[in-house]
């Protein structure tokens, strides 16, 4: 019986993660298409310029839970050591996530470009389920809004 | 109040440095989201519920901050940082600071 319902749980989490993530791929090619013309930078300071232009803090977050199969995957990972895979998609996912998030934000905001871009990931783990997992970013930087033009 | 994660701000120029700024939160998450989570932790995706509790707290430790630069005088706060723990399993610390200054 308990094969059976975990049997049933990797099913559901290996097909319906995998359609989700597929998805959100697809997706986030799509607006860093759209959003090709805001650029991040992690350069401390920007360039000087003799434009008047406002700094504006501009951020995004975004938490991505992983599904049974994952779940799985990473634990049977750890008994054998080396990459994990399941994982590496699930923050790389995030991190794309919350870039655009930021860079939505700030054209939002009137800018096209975002300097001392800083991200930051914590794991979100453990709650009352005993076993859940997912992982924060959350992404911030400057942006310069030509004066005049802040929306 | 400009509030900024660069240190110098194109154009402008610091008259003088008042010192630290900070602000912090600790937020719980509520049980049922939290049950909710677990579920969604089956299928896996993003967690709105969250995304939006840190957004929010977030804005809250900047808000704090931004009160504090305000009492010191200052008219900016700049080289913003964040900063995330976790306090206990179902808490978590968001905090953040920067150098609050007098900007011409």
């Amino acid at each position: 019986m308990e094969f059976i319902v975990l049997l049933t749980l990797l099913t559901i989490g290996y097909v319906f993660g995998r359609l989700a993530e597929q998805r959100h791929f697809a997706s986030i090619r799509e607006r860093e298409q759209e959003y090709s013309d805001v650029l991040a930078f992690s350069a401390r300071f920007p360039p000087p310029t003799t434009e008047r232009i406002d700094a504006v803090l501009v951020d995004g977050n975004v938490v991505v839970a992983v599904d049974y199969f994952k779940m799985t995957a990473a634990a049977l990972r750890n008994l054998l050591g080396g990459r994990v895979t399941a994982f590496e998609t699930l923050v790389e996912r995030a991190r794309r996530e919350a870039i655009l998030r930021m860079k939505a934000n700030a054209r939002a905001k009137g800018a096209s470009q975002i300097f001392n871009v800083k991200l930051e990931t914590s794991s979100i783990g453990q709650g009352a389920s005993g076993q859940s997992f997912s992982v924060e970013v959350y992404a911030y930087g400057t942006a310069l809004v030509p004066t005049g033009t802040a929306k | 109040m400009l509030v900024s994660n660069i240190e110098i701000i194109p154009g402008r120029r610091v008259v003088k440095h008042l010192g630290m700024a900070q602000g912090n939160t600790v937020r719980a998450k509520h049980a049922g989201k939290d049950l909710l989570a677990g579920l969604k932790n089956i299928v896996g995706g993003e967690l709105k519920g969250y995304t939006e509790l840190l957004q929010e707290a977030r804005d809250e430790a900047v808000q704090r901050m931004v009160a504090q630069a305000e009492a010191m005088g200052a008219n900016a706060v700049i080289n913003v940082r964040f900063s995330t723990s976790s306090v206990s399993a179902g808490a978590a610390e968001l905090f953040a600071y920067g150098t609050a200054v007098v900007l011409e």
